[in-house]
């Protein structure tokens, strides 16, 4: 569909805070995902926690999920939506000055996350951990560059709206909606504060929050990326606009309810499990509606697929996307949450989620764009090659291993006897069972590590070690 | 593309586009937790006390040291978890939770109930202290520090105040005191550890979580407790 010709001319767009972006993710995502393949070590094997307070797996996990969410991911967002949404629109953003304010307020966000949350400042809820001075922070930035993207919006030479800016749209105003509805809470002191809600409504409003900034950040404004960027890279119009139409205004409608779906068999009042389940079910169908849209945006183009790593990685992401958004939906119903919740089957399916989807979507795209931003022939297609099958054996080593723990642990959990009585009544038992499972997740985790350190390599010699400034693909569009 | 009506009116309009997409993603929210802010607890009549200053500094430890990352407070209404753990969780429980703290990953066992499985100080001591003497083969970490590091009392303070703006019915006799009763609740966990020829002193940060953990799940009739502090399978 895109009624989008590119404009290479970075003196029309600017291109240096996608350049900054880029950087932030490759950096942040090395971390984060170096931090998770630690914490899956001491599962493994808990000695190493090392004994030391700020390294124990409690404190570092958040570390973890928040640097994938807001360090890897969020700067892979940021930096893909002012690439696209510039071109879209046919327009430089409104202001320079507050995308770099975006930029290095973000960063400095994150080092004060990464510092804080090790040394036991936190507020506990998923994905909201930082305490209340951060979370003014982030409000601030993020308002900052909400400014300048409605701005910049306002601004453009093109009147129609092209399906990517809808989702960029739905994830700017959802986001800080989220994070200040949760986040209300009253300090103790700098570093403490205590939340407006308790017990179960808190535990609504968080997963409310908790499954919306998968829903906000990690799907929608990436799918807004898949149909600038899959397109682009295939050289195809999008399959059907009516489809996009269809499944965007299905999706950021539905996903809002879904969150009690994380609540289900607790004390929350029933109807609302009840409602959270069936609007989970039901989003399986306008997730599998982007999923269909950009798979078969590739019709015709399969052949490339072959080649181009860029399109190898996207083709596999937006495959996980639709796996995940299958296994999510049946998760959701009673009685299969009954088997997986509070097991590993859970930790799998973010995975196969943020590894499979957001991580994918994330090198591919950036394989797109390093040539083209740094005008430079990548330095090599066979490493980027590489990194594709070391990270697709990765997710699958990673999502099966956590298949197999979570089906175990549940099924060992809920055994009765003949007698009546557990069968497993040692908790232990369980845990132990599980090990080799940690094991294989931990080889699957640090094979897709490996994947980013070679991407790294290879991004770092593309700019540095041997420009090749050859001819960039992009000047004919 | 023919001229369809969305796209005269949502999708070359941003300010509509921006407003209906914010309509959209608000109902299932209001919906959903509104009600939340109207309905009672249900089960039990009364609510139970609020936790005690030694508790909520107990907790604030639970909370910093990431406990929930591994250890849910939610047992379910199955015959499975209620062998396993006791009866199962009721909403009115967590009425004075801020934050809620159910988890979402059992790499150890739920401890909604741990105050009437475990009420023992001694046990919790040894088991931070090195987790494998009581538990041979677990994986948790020791949290060997909580023997050393010592509470502020000033710090509970603030909590307390917090905690009372937003609605736990603490008084302003309870801030006051917090310090005698925190010395007074943690000289009965430091009696009872002594009896077991260990030295602790009542603002020991192990001390505060001790009665943190004794005081879980304890807030049901005494029937129920009962049956749990007998069939507890762990």
């Amino acid at each position: 569909m895109p009624d989008v010709a590119e404009h290479a001319s970075s003196e029309i767009y600017d291109d240096e805070v996608t350049k900054k972006f880029i950087v932030a993710t490759v950096f942040w995502g090395i971390a984060a995902m170096t931090v998770g393949v630690w914490l899956a070590l001491q599962l493994a094997w808990w000695p190493a926690g090392l004994g030391i307070p700020q390294f124990t797996f409690g404190r570092l996990r958040p570390v973890h999920t928040n640097g994938v969410i807001f360090a890897f991911t969020a700067n892979f967002v940021f930096g893909g939506i002012y690439y696209s949404m510039q071109r879209l629109l046919k327009v430089r953003m409104w202001s320079d000055k507050l995308s770099a304010f975006h930029f290095w307020g973000w960063q400095a966000m994150l080092v004060s996350v990464i510092v804080t949350i090790p040394m036991g400042m936190t507020q506990t809820k998923e994905y909201a951990e930082m305490i209340w001075p951060i979370d003014v922070v982030i409000a601030v930035v993020f308002l900052a560059f909400a400014l300048n993207f409605f701005m910049t919006i306002k601004n453009r030479k093109v009147q129609h709206l092209y399906v990517a800016i809808w989702f960029y749209i739905s994830f700017v105003i959802t986001i800080p909606v989220l994070h200040v509805v949760n986040n209300l809470a009253i300090p103790a002191s700098l570093t403490r504060s205590y939340p407006v809600y308790s017990g179960m409504t808190d535990a609504l409003i968080q997963w409310w929050y908790g499954h919306n900034a998968v829903g906000f950040l990690l799907t929608t404004p990436i799918l807004g990326l898949m149909y600038y960027f899959l397109p682009r890279a295939a050289n195809r119009p999008v399959y059907s606009y009516r489809l996009s139409i269809i499944h965007f205004w299905a999706l950021v409608f539905l996903y809002i309810w879904a969150g009690p779906h994380h609540l289900l068999y607790s004390a929350l009042p029933d109807w609302a499990q009840t409602v959270g389940m069936v609007f989970s079910i039901m989003l399986l169908a306008p997730s599998w509606g982007g999923m269909l849209n950009g798979l078969l945006t590739l019709r015709g183009a399969w052949d490339k697929v072959r080649t181009d790593p860029v399109l190898k990685f996207m083709v596999v992401a937006v495959s996980f996307y639709g796996m995940s958004t299958f296994e999510g939906p049946m998760m959701s119903i009673r009685s299969v949450s009954a088997l997986s919740h509070f097991t590993n089957w859970v930790v799998g399916h973010v995975h196969s989620g943020a590894l499979g989807w957001v991580g994918m979507m994330g090198f591919g795209t950036m394989y797109w764009l390093v040539p083209r931003l740094w005008k430079r022939e990548l330095y090599s297609v066979s490493l980027a090659t590489t990194h594709f099958w070391t990270a697709t054996i990765g997710v699958v080593l990673y999502t099966v291993s956590l298949w197999g723990a979570g089906l175990t642990e549940g099924l060992m959990a809920r055994a009765i006897n003949e007698g009546g009585q557990l069968q497993y009544p040692f908790f232990l038992d369980i845990v132990h069972t599980l090990e080799p499972f940690y094991w294989g997740r931990l080889i699957g985790g640090t094979l897709y590590l490996c994947g980013v350190f070679l991407m790294a390599y290879n991004f770092i010699a593309t700019v540095w070690f041997k420009p090749r400034p050859a001819a960039i693909p992009q000047a004919a569009k | 593309m023919a001229d369809h009506w969305h796209r005269r009116l949502l999708e070359g309009r941003a300010g509509v586009f921006a407003i209906v997409t914010t309509i959209a993603i608000s109902i299932g929210g209001l919906v959903e937790i509104v009600p939340m802010f109207t309905v009672g607890s249900g089960h039990m009549e009364e609510l139970p006390a609020p936790y005690t200053a030694l508790e909520v500094t107990g907790r604030d430890i639970y909370i910093r040291e990431g406990c929930v990352n591994c250890h849910s407070q939610m047992v379910r209404p199955f015959r499975d978890e209620t062998l396993r753990y006791g009866e199962w969780s009721h909403a009115v429980e967590y009425s004075w939770d801020r934050p809620f703290l159910l988890g979402s990953r059992r790499i150890g066992p739920d401890l909604h109930r741990e105050g009437l499985l475990r009420p023992d100080a001694v046990w919790h001591y040894e088991h931070m202290k090195d987790p494998r003497s009581m538990s041979p083969g677990s994986i948790m970490p020791p949290y060997k520090w909580l023997l050393e590091w010592k509470i502020d009392p000033a710090d509970t303070q603030a909590t307390m105040r917090a905690l009372a703006f937003v609605g736990t019915p603490y008084s302003d006799a309870d801030i006051d005191g917090a310090e005698a009763a925190m010395q007074e609740q943690g000289g009965v966990i430091v009696a009872r550890l002594a009896e077991a020829g260990i030295e602790a002193s009542w603002d020991d940060e192990i001390i505060a979580l001790t009665a943190y953990l004794q005081r879980l799940g304890t807030d049901i009739p005494e029937d129920e407790a009962e049956d749990v502090a007998e069939g507890g399978a762990q």
